[in-house]
């Protein structure tokens, strides 16, 4: 029996050295030697891994361009898609607001009856200011019925087809309209001009008229229904020796901008013609 | 006479062009008459033999959807289409020229008659105001129309009336 060769010194030795460099290691000192060591294996890891990348690249590149173009090409017709839905919702988001004010207006006079209608176009000649709508007399629409937006007085119904009518413009030259002031309730007359511009006459001397009084319809000659805003007045023109003054006024419609319209078919214009005296009447 | 027949749906085109898109491009107070000009363009080509049908159909289809008193139109194009052809006549050589001169003359006359007819109506027309912010704007746009549309008037009468070649 040999009692030394019982006893695993190499056994006993590895794992003191074992135990050695684990407690080395976590007191930091052996970090020095293992960058040292590890630093041309991280170098060549690298540069094989760079390799085999471009190697990958340059095996898989072409199939990749030809998907990415396709999809490429795919996206931008999805992206014109996209811009023209945003356009069109654009376009009906306006129509909405424009109808969703004109609803309010026809709730703040629910007395009358509408008939909605789209702007189509203007009068071919400069000097006229009437505009075409695409509702007619299909629709309900007879001559002479105003016409109005949400902001206010827009003219009347002048020639009507079975699918279209032509509307005077207050701004029109020819145009008339009976109006009254407030806070004043002064009665006056508008009339248009080749230039749209809006004037207001007739209104009586001792009447107090002043920039911002608004401008309503009358009602007065049957033309128009009462109480349509129309506009402001901007400014007084009066002298000492003229029998009425004239002022200038600003319309709260945009005549420049318009779209959609609302006639009012339940109004029924008054012919006053036949109660107007003529020279050869008796 | 298929020259009459195309004339309807081209003045058709035309009248919409004028009242949906020209209208809404003014100058000051005035636009460019893109029926006038194609009138007077066509009449002023040396092969078309339907100019007083292009006037008189031009003149109905303003009519048509004008507010202005359904002959003034109809006067304004057949009277303009009589002075083109006299022009074509006496300066054949220079059609370019008189286009311009059917042009100018022209918008003064359909200004004047226009504004004559309205005054006539009751209408209290500011005759300096009419020529300054309508009727010089008009006349500008339309002198500056007059080229393109005829050279593309030009064509399509090239087109539609070849010249004949002799072998």
């Amino acid at each position: 029996m040999n009692p030394k060769s019982s006893i695993p010194w190499q056994g006993i030795t590895l794992s003191l050295v074992a135990v050695g460099l684990v407690v080395l290691a976590l007191g930091g000192y052996l970090t020095p030697l293992s960058r040292v060591a590890l630093s041309p294996l991280v170098a060549a890891q690298t540069w094989v891994s760079g390799r085999v990348q471009a190697i990958q690249v340059y095996l898989t590149g072409p199939r990749d361009v030809a998907q990415l173009t396709q999809e490429n090409a795919a996206l931008e017709a999805e992206l014109a898609h996209l811009r023209t839905q945003v356009i069109e919702l654009q376009q009906q988001l306006g129509e909405y607001r424009i109808l969703s004010a004109l609803l309010d207006f026809a709730r703040a006079y629910p007395e009358y009856q509408y008939v909605g209608a789209s702007v189509i176009g203007k009068d071919p000649s400069p000097f006229l200011k009437y505009i075409h709508i695409n509702r007619g007399s299909d629709d309900g629409l007879r001559r002479g019925m105003p016409v109005v937006t949400q902001q206010g007085l827009v003219g009347r119904v002048a020639q009507v087809t079975a699918s279209a009518a032509l509307v005077q413009l207050i701004t029109d030259p020819s145009a008339t309209v009976n109006v009254r002031l407030e806070p004043s309730r002064a009665e006056a007359s508008l009339s248009g001009s080749i230039t749209a511009d809006i004037t207001l006459d007739m209104i009586p001397q001792d009447i107090t008229v002043e920039p911002g009084d608004l401008v309503l319809t009358s009602g007065l000659g049957g033309n128009f229904p009462p109480n349509i805003l129309i506009g402001q007045v901007t400014g007084v023109r009066s002298q000492d020796y003229d029998l009425f003054q004239s002022a200038s006024m600003q319309p709260v419609v945009d005549f420049t901008n318009l779209e959609i319209v609302l006639v009012i078919t339940n109004f029924q214009p008054i012919d006053l013609s036949p109660l107007i005296p003529t020279p050869s009447a008796p | 006479m298929l020259p009459t027949l195309l004339a309807l749906p081209i003045f058709a085109f035309l009248v919409i062009l004028q009242s949906t898109i020209i209208s809404n491009v003014p100058l000051l107070h005035g636009y460019a008459d893109i029926v006038l000009l194609v009138i007077i363009a066509w009449a002023l080509q040396e092969r078309v033999q339907s100019a007083w049908q292009w006037g008189i159909l031009g003149g109905f289809m303003v009519g048509f959807v004008s507010a202005m008193n359904f002959a003034i139109p109809m006067v304004i194009y057949t009277s303009i289409t009589a002075l083109a052809l006299i022009i074509r006549r006496r300066i054949w050589q220079i059609p370019i020229l008189a286009m311009f001169v059917v042009t100018l003359v022209g918008t003064l006359f359909s200004h004047s008659l226009s504004a004559l007819v309205i005054s006539i109506g009751g209408t209290d027309l500011p005759w300096l105001d009419t020529l300054q912010l309508i009727t010089l704007p008009s006349l500008f746009l339309n002198i500056l129309l007059a080229a393109p549309v005829y050279a593309i008037v030009r064509d399509f009468a090239n087109w539609l009336h070849p010249e004949e070649i002799q072998i």
